[in-house]
């Protein structure tokens, strides 16, 4: 029965080119358009470590007062990162199965041969590649041992090996970074969660060339790179032990909390270290704490993860799909409606009404997938337009992640495509199967 | 019939007997209305601020990001080596260094209030530090009051807080503290301890971070000793280019010890400012044009079919007397008729999804009734060119060969 119905559409969709070509691309315009940008918005809200994303968990605490009683302007915000003294707090504590304090750094490379060059990098506890599985390729994480003993360690990204190192296994040597040398334990493979949930200061952005103990980095003071934000009272910071004793916040601190009694467990820490903040006259306010895990902390309206353009650009483009299915819809019903004969001649020779149905909507689907072929192509020229606007090159790097079709983006487009031609071809469909057979015999 | 206007009662009569698809054509013509003119009206502001001056001389201006290898002891008189070895070269105007200038991407801000206490209103600001020659260096434009001396500038090291006692401001700023561009002495307040009077007011200086808000910079007297800073250089109209291939040169013939990055015209640093708003204000172009193409094929189909559909009716009319353009004209009157419906709808829901959007979202400014009349003329313009060719082929039909088949 299928195969007839499908046979009919075939024909019935040759016989007005016109109107059938106007269909299909009245669809895959609109479905090629929302999908430029809704495959961008997954990619940005998408979710970087599925396993665990209900394990990790970030804390947050107002050690500005900005909750309570300072005028909040547009220039406030609750701090999204920590200062110095609440991080070794949360790190002593030991609360979680596994946690780490990290930040970000920017040190010149000056490899054995060859020109000196600036890297990223990041300075941060041994549980950071566990609790994040990052993939290494050689080597293994440093210990616990050299975490507290302060070591001049380091894990380095691929990329960084092989510009260091080229053709040499690394493990073992020594590299300089910012005049000091570290030795190397471990190489990690190019790993690139997006968005970059742990350091959403650069949301969507490489993830770093190497790796230290943060240990190690606070006993040689070396500044952090990123964002370095001060506000709230207390004392201006002078010097490093003015800098690590400060309010000002600039550091980031994960927890992995695998069950909820854990959960429950390090919510009442976060409390009561708080409340012990105003009891010791630290705090002037009553302490405000959060704990969101890593899909809330990139919802988080605080942290700006998506831009504000690519959510007007997706309304927008939602929009246009709905014209382009509303102009589909008449589209149908003009297409139909020329048919009104034949389908009375096949409801006289016995077809029901559900057969006509069925046939109609067989029609519009091929419209439909016809359409959300022709999308994914124009999805695909969509995105290489924002890679080429973007200045980005090629789709292996982190920005080129965001502007690239993968198996899910094509599968979602292409379901859209035929569930919207149904929905809208449902009311056409409806009114093209009522005919009455008598009435439009007679009118041959 | 037979005078120049189109009888409206028949007309009227003929959209209520077939009425879905012209509502389904008003339906369609009214929202993209709303969307085209929306998305016009965010690019529209998309390209003011891309257009925005920065108020510095960006024609001239060069910047380049110096690192030292391993941070000097002698950090300073390293920094003021730099600047005076660049100072000195063939074809440079002046140069200095900062933290932060505008639009690098990155900002050094601070939070400020117009007067001492806890609980005043605070704006944050953006900061760049300047020596005596940040005016020539940036080319900026003082209105009012003076530049900083050589004797007011602080050398701060990185992990020290230093306030200069005085700061030059943006007269949008000074506007927006003190309520007066005529802000000249007033004085406001890093923290009750710290005071800073203004000292002069410069006409603009764009912040270094793009954001709805543009004008929220102030200047402080102040050598940053940080191991990386920016070097900013003005050179002599024309000089540039040189300028540009020789200042690696002279800097490593100072030093070896230090890497040299992101060596670029401003220009680059513009480009790569509005690299977002650029790609978001195409994207909405795309969609504009698209909606107006597929809206107008539609209007094409939609109308082709009704003439197809109307043959018979068409032609009896030219047998009982009708010419040509009257059926020419019926044609078009009930498109004008559907999409002038259509756009008043569309209006309406224009402007209140413009307000909705404002309510959503940061830094949007009201869309004027004039401006969304505008795009409703040009979509109905438009449709009406659509419906031509239809319309011609109708005004075509003859009597005889339309009435044959009954």
């Amino acid at each position: 029965m299928l195969g007839y119905y499908l046979e009919l559409a075939i024909r019935s969709l040759r016989r007005n080119v016109v109107l059938t070509t106007l269909m299909v691309a009245a669809v895959g315009v609109g479905i090629g358009t929302s999908m430029t940008v809704m495959t961008t918005l997954m990619a940005m809200s998408g979710n970087p470590i599925p396993g665990k994303s209900k394990q990790l968990f970030v804390p947050q605490i107002d050690n500005w007062g900005v909750k309570s009683h300072r005028s909040v302007s547009d220039a406030e915000f609750v701090p999204t990162q920590l200062s110095y003294r609440d991080v070794t707090a949360f790190m002593s504590a030991h609360v979680g199965v596994r946690q780490a304090a990290m930040y970000s750094l920017g040190l010149n490379v000056n490899p054995a041969v060859g020109t000196p060059f600036p890297a990223i990098g990041r300075a941060t506890y041994r549980d950071f590649f566990g609790m994040f599985e990052v993939p290494f390729l050689s080597g293994t994480v440093w210990g616990q041992a050299e975490d507290n003993r302060r070591e001049k360690v380091v894990v380095l990204s691929s990329r960084l090996a092989d510009r260091a190192f080229p053709q040499v296994d690394p493990i073992g040597l020594t590299i300089s970074l910012g005049g000091r040398d570290y030795r190397v334990v471990g190489v990690i493979r190019p790993w690139t969660p997006t968005p970059r949930y742990y350091d959403l200061s650069v949301a969507f952005g490489e993830t770093e060339d190497f790796y230290l103990p943060f240990t190690t980095a606070i006993d040689e003071q070396i500044e952090s790179n990123g964002p370095f934000i001060c506000a709230g009272e207390g004392e201006v910071a002078q010097g490093w032990p003015g800098r690590v004793n400060s309010e000002c916040v600039w550091l980031q601190f994960w927890v992995e909390l695998p069950t909820l009694a854990y959960v429950r467990n390090f919510r009442s820490f976060l409390q009561g270290y708080a409340a012990n903040q105003q009891q010791s006259g630290r705090f002037h306010w009553p302490p405000w704490v959060q704990l969101q895990d890593v899909t809330d902390w990139i919802a988080s309206k605080d942290n700006h993860v998506v831009p504000q353009g690519i959510r007007i650009n997706a309304l927008m483009t939602v929009g246009f799909l709905v014209v382009c299915l509303v102009n589909a819809i008449a589209l149908m019903l003009a297409k139909f409606a020329t048919r009104r004969v034949e389908f009375a001649i096949r409801r006289a020779m016995g077809a029901t009404r559900v057969d006509l149905l069925l046939q109609c909507l067989t029609e519009s689907l091929i419209v439909g997938l016809i359409g959300g072929v022709l999308g994914l192509g124009l999805t695909a020229a969509g995105l290489g337009g924002l890679r080429a606007l973007h200045g980005v090159i090629g789709t292996q790097s982190a920005m080129g992640h965001l502007y690239s079709q993968n198996i899910e983006a094509v599968l979602v487009t292409l379901v859209v495509a035929v569930i919207a031609t149904g929905c809208s071809a449902l009311y056409p469909s409806l009114r093209a199967s009522r005919v009455q057979s008598g009435l439009q015999i007679r009118a041959l | 019939m037979s005078n120049g206007i189109v009888n409206l009662p028949p007309l009227l009569r003929t959209l209520r007997r077939n009425r879905t698809g012209p509502i389904l054509i008003g339906i369609q013509i009214a929202l993209t209305l709303v969307i085209v003119c929306n998305c016009m009206f965010i690019i529209q502001q998309y390209l003011r601020h891309m257009n925005s001056p920065t108020g510095i001389d960006e024609a001239n201006i060069f910047t380049l990001t110096n690192a030292w290898l391993v941070t000097p002891n002698d950090l300073e008189a390293r920094i003021k080596g730099d600047l005076a070895a660049i100072r000195a070269m063939p074809g440079v105007l002046d140069a200095v260094a900062t933290l932060s200038y505008p639009l690098a991407g990155y900002e050094a801000s601070i939070s400020i209030s117009p007067a001492p206490g806890p609980r005043q209103p605070h704006a944050g600001v953006h900061l760049y530090d300047v020596d005596e020659h940040g005016l020539a260096a940036y080319g900026l434009k003082l209105v009012a009051g003076r530049w900083f001396t050589s004797t007011e500038v602080l050398s701060v090291p990185f992990d020290e807080r230093r306030f200069p006692a005085e700061t030059v401001v943006t007269a949008a700023l000074a506007t927006r503290l003190f309520r007066t561009a005529n802000a000249l002495g007033q004085v406001f307040y890093f923290d009750p301890d710290h005071p800073c009077r203004i000292v002069g007011i410069v006409e603009r200086a764009h912040n270094a971070v793009v954001s709805y808000r543009d004008e929220d910079s102030i200047f402080l007297p102040v050598l940053p000793l940080n191991n990386a800073l920016n070097y900013i250089v003005r050179s002599w109209p024309g000089q540039q280019a040189s300028v540009l291939q020789s200042v690696g040169r002279t800097l490593y013939s100072l030093s070896r010890q230090r890497v040299i990055q992101n060596m670029r015209p401003y220009s680059t640093t513009r480009h790569r400012a509005y690299t977002e708003d650029r790609a978001n204000a195409v994207m909405l172009g795309v969609v504009c044009v698209l909606m107006l193409s597929v809206t107008a094929f539609g209007v094409i189909g939609l109308t082709a079919y009704w003439v197809t559909q109307r043959r018979q009716h068409i032609g009896m009319r030219r047998a009982l007397g009708a010419r040509r353009v009257d059926i020419f004209k019926q044609f078009q009157a009930e498109n004008l008729l559907i999409a002038s419906a259509g756009s008043l709808a569309g209006i309406v829901a224009g402007l209140a999804c413009n307000l909705w959007l404002l309510s959503k979202l940061d830094g949007l400014q009201r869309m004027s009734p004039a401006y969304i009349f505008m795009v409703a003329i040009i979509v109905i313009v438009l449709c009406q060119f659509a419906v031509l060719g239809p319309s011609f082929r109708a005004a075509a039909i003859s009597p005889a060969q339309a009435i044959r088949n009954l």
